[in-house]
């Protein structure tokens, strides 16, 4: 069935709301963050913004997103014992768990830029976090293109 | 997947734009709050520009696939209540968001003036103006409005 004709039971929906609000929030955040350290040129109230938007917003979204998709994916059975999951929902893990390992590795490497920054050493670390960043608004946008075309 | 699962695709990819937008937004009304300074005003202008093209074509990219979506799809027609609902909610959204804009552009206006008359220093007119409570009243209308979309979109009530 086209992914476009399907309607879903109530059940499902609060779930899946929680899920793309904390995919959106995520995406958001890291839209600010990316952006805000690559036009920083430097300056450190603008590098610590970027780095704060990825921490305090775009971190709970992440969570906010996979518990509504964990939540989502019991509501449909895709969790029960034997069923399958389909393509989009594989890429969809995949990509999130992937996701969450590069978003953390940024997390880490930006907060030790920061606490360089307090020192008066360079930012070249928050440029490796802003380089993580794109590549995980790249990622996001097949991820999201996957769940939302669900190709076979 | 078919023609319309790939509107479907960019629809939502569109939407993720829209409220990615309005998240940089939040984030840039927080940071602002605190600064009275021209330059750091000014600085925050090309993420303003990310912002607001990602809006635009969020925006748009909502709207017109939207519309495509409900002439195309079987099982839905663009006189639906829930689509009509969404329609009339995007413009609202669409016509908050612009007084949101032109709210904080005061803000960033200001510290135009300022550089261009050599004041680098503190400015209180110019934290007021940052620190505008409409333009933050509005934002929080336009988010509202849009996450109104959001939950109009997943549970369609009526189809």
């Amino acid at each position: 069935m086209s992914a476009v004709a399907s309607i879903r039971p109530d059940s499902w929906n609060f779930p899946l709301f929680l899920h793309v609000l904390g995919a959106m929030i995520l995406v958001g955040a890291v839209l600010t963050g990316a952006s805000v350290l690559a036009f920083a040129r430097g300056d450190t109230r603008m590098l610590r913004l970027g780095y704060w938007s990825l921490l305090a917003v775009g971190l709970p979204g992440y969570v906010l997103m996979r518990i509504g998709a964990e939540w989502t994916a019991s509501r449909e059975g895709f969790n029960d014992e034997g069923v399958s999951a389909p393509t989009w929902l594989d890429t969809g893990y995949f990509i999130a768990d992937l996701g969450l390992l590069v978003f953390v590795i940024a997390l880490i490497v930006g907060g030790i830029g920061v606490y360089r920054l307090r020192a008066g050493k360079g930012a070249g670390l928050l440029k490796g976090t802003m380089v993580l960043s794109l590549l995980l608004l790249a990622a996001f946008v097949v991820a999201i293109w996957a769940m939302a075309g669900k190709p076979d | 997947m078919s023609f319309d699962d790939w509107i479907l695709a960019l629809h939502v990819l569109s939407a993720f734009a829209y409220v990615g937008g309005l998240v940089l937004f939040w984030i840039l009304i927080v940071a602002v709050r605190r600064t009275d300074l021209a330059d750091g005003t000014i600085r925050m202008e090309p993420v303003v520009k990310v912002g607001n093209a990602s809006v635009g074509i969020g925006a748009g990219g909502t709207i017109l696939l939207g519309i495509w979506l409900a002439f195309s799809v079987g099982g839905y027609n663009i006189w639906d209540g829930w689509i009509i609902a969404a329609l009339i909610l995007w413009f609202i959204a669409a016509a908050l968001g612009r007084q949101t804009g032109q709210a904080y552009m005061q803000g960033m206006n200001k510290a135009q003036e300022l550089r261009g008359a050599g004041e680098t220093g503190p400015n209180a007119e110019l934290l007021a103006l940052n620190r505008t409570q409409s333009g933050v009243v509005l934002h929080a209308l336009t988010t509202i409005v849009v996450l109104l979309i959001l939950a109009d979109m997943i549970w369609k009530p009526g189809a």
